[in-house]
């Protein structure tokens, strides 16, 4: 099984976001970087994959300017390769450019299976994974927290999570897949793991690697601009009732009367 | 020439999804002030029934797209009807909701029509120019940002319960456009094998009007069942921080917050959750938040717009009361 695991670098979620003066990125100073929480599950789902059948190939793919330590802690859990992609010209910011590159650099390896995770928590775009699908022209199974192989390799069923309930479908393989919580608990390498990975090779692929030019890429080849970025509006702390024997009562008659939700 | 806007309803069981009209309500203005023309696409099997409604909140045109392969959605059967279709009409713009479904399909769409994607946008407007501007949140809400397409169709997923829903006109017809569908089972390579429903959950998270939520200060499961006794009486539903279902007390499906769901109700209604900035970020754009939590300087209190400081397993009991008294 040769699984390929899309992976992105992303702010650790506790980030306190603020802005750059001239608004068009977050101040990133100081700023501790993470793996994106979802493509954790992917790497653990890609592991468990090739652990059960105990043979396979894991690689990891992530496009970024320094991405290496995210990769060697994926390569300290137990992914066998990790390809990264970078060029100052790529808008990181444009889905449609993110999936190019990651459908050219995944169509040079063989696969089976493909993960995403279903959102970055950075951008919250939650695009790349059906974007890549649909370029790979793959099938696709988004949002899924359960995945089981054929032990024949040649088909998967996966639970998706829908509105109310949970789709159980069935897909032919090689497909792409991303990856919700509660898909599995990612597990934490152990120091031997992690002083090993800092000895593997990362392949670094260039654009020219990908038959890609910088106009592929570049702010010029955007689907999206961003126009203007701001902090939202801060809520106001509103009303405190105290405690006393008839809070309740103020409460519902507030609730009705005043805020008219009930 | 008159801009296309079309709207891809969404209908599950033969409902069709509040969303649906929300994005109506908004796209009546865009239609107006560009001067086009609004349509609906309407996918699925037997789902005629549904065409009268979508023009009600005002399309003019509903294409209706049938087939027994389209009884269930599937994302290569609505990607080859919609690819088809747009293809035949070049609409200029095409909304539908931030669903499962609506962030599934719309993404792998705009890659086969090599154009941008806005997602689970919040609002949109027209510029002076007329360019259609998108707002959507990032970082979990912690920052928002105004996009725009730079290719035609101008395409965006927008999130259920933020949109102004406008009065429907029941004397208002849509004129009915049965689209001719070829699809044969080899075009879906994935098979539904069976759909598991969540017992109780009636309503989804992302659409309810009310949600009472339940953190670690609930203290177990059980106390879920008090929680739904009152969201039954507000025609609401029950959700969960990060921390209740971490430890097992409800399942992932109810989680409210950045690893689980965003919310935009009429109520929230937090009991017993300290309100982290995680569990914010799905939650805070609610019109009403009410905090219960026995810690004064949890913060949640300051971002709610009522709270009452105590213990919640005496305060809940005492709304249901309430609200009973009030019904009576």
């Amino acid at each position: 099984m040769n699984i390929i695991v899309c992976m992105k670098q992303t702010p650790d979620t506790e980030t306190l976001i603020r802005l750059k003066d001239d608004k068009t990125d977050i101040n990133r100073e100081g700023v501790n970087y993470i793996i994106n929480p979802y493509d954790e599950f992917s790497i653990e789902e890609a592991i468990r994959i090739k652990e059960k059948f105990g043979e396979g190939n894991v690689t990891l793919i992530s496009i970024g300017n320094n991405v290496t330590e995210q990769l060697r802690k994926g390569i300290a859990m137990g992914a066998d390769n990790a390809i990264s992609i970078w060029d100052d010209s790529i808008e990181v910011w444009d889905s449609s450019i993110i999936a190019k590159i990651l459908a050219k650099a995944i169509g040079q390896i063989p696969f089976d299976i493909v993960f995403c995770g279903r959102q970055a928590i950075d951008d919250d775009a939650s695009q790349v994974g059906a974007r890549v699908a649909a370029l790979l022209n793959i099938p696709q199974v988004c949002v899924i927290n359960k995945l089981e192989i054929a032990d024949d390799k040649k088909t998967a069923v996966a639970h998706r999570m829908i509105e109310g309930g949970t789709e159980v479908l069935e897909t032919s393989l090689p497909a792409l897949f991303t990856s919700q919580k509660g898909l599995n608990e990612p597990r934490y390498p152990t120091i031997s793991a992690i002083m090993k990975s800092k000895k593997k090779e990362i392949k670094n692929m260039s654009l020219a690697d990908l038959g890609l030019n910088q106009n592929d890429v570049d702010k010029s080849a955007a689907k999206l601009k961003m126009t203007d970025m701001d902090l939202p509006l801060k809520r106001q702390a509103g009303k405190i009732i105290e405690m006393s024997d008839n809070a309740v009562e103020t409460l519902v008659k507030l609730l009705k009367e005043e805020a008219k939700v009930i | 020439m008159s801009k296309k806007i079309w709207i891809i309803a969404e209908q599950r069981e033969n409902n069709l999804k509040k969303v649906s009209f929300e994005l109506l309500s908004k796209a009546q203005e865009l239609a107006q002030k560009l001067d086009g023309e609004l349509n609906a696409v309407l996918i699925g099997n037997n789902v005629s029934n549904l065409t009268a409604p979508l023009g009600h909140y005002g399309a003019q045109k509903v294409f209706l797209l049938e087939h027994p392969l389209l009884e269930n959605y599937s994302t290569d059967g609505y990607l080859k009807v919609l690819y088809e279709l747009i293809k035949e009409h070049n609409p200029d713009i095409i909304l539908t909701g931030a669903t499962t479904n609506g962030k599934d399909f719309m993404p792998a769409l705009a890659a086969k029509l090599n154009v941008g994607l806005a997602s689970e946008v919040i609002d949109m407007e027209l510029d002076a120019n007329n360019e259609l501007i998108f707002k959507r949140p990032i970082y979990a809400g912690k920052s928002i940002i105004k996009v725009i397409c730079t290719d035609s169709p101008k395409m965006a997923t927008v999130r259920p319960n933020v949109l102004n829903l406008l009065p429907k006109d029941e004397n208002r017809p849509a004129e009915v456009i049965k689209v001719n569908v070829q699809l044969s089972e080899s075009d879906i390579r994935t098979k539904i094998k069976e759909v598991l429903k969540i017992v109780g959950a009636t309503i989804d998270l992302t659409e309810a009007d009310v949600i009472i939520s339940g953190g670690r200060g609930v203290k177990g499961g059980e106390y879920f069942e008090t929680l739904k006794e009152l969201a039954g009486l507000l025609s609401g539903t029950i959700g969960a921080s990060r921390a209740a279902v971490d430890a097992g007390w409800i399942s992932h499906a109810f989680q409210v917050g950045q690893t689980g769901k965003v919310v935009s109700p009429n109520l929230y209604v937090a009991c017993g959750m300290s309100g982290s900035i995680q569990h914010q970020a799905g939650m805070s754009s609610s019109k009403c938040i009410v905090g219960i939590n026995k810690d004064p300087d949890a913060p949640i209190f300051k971002i709610s717009d009522y709270g009452i400081v105590g213990d919640l397993f005496k305060i809940v009991p005492e709304i249901i009361e309430q609200v009973k008294k009030m019904k009576s």
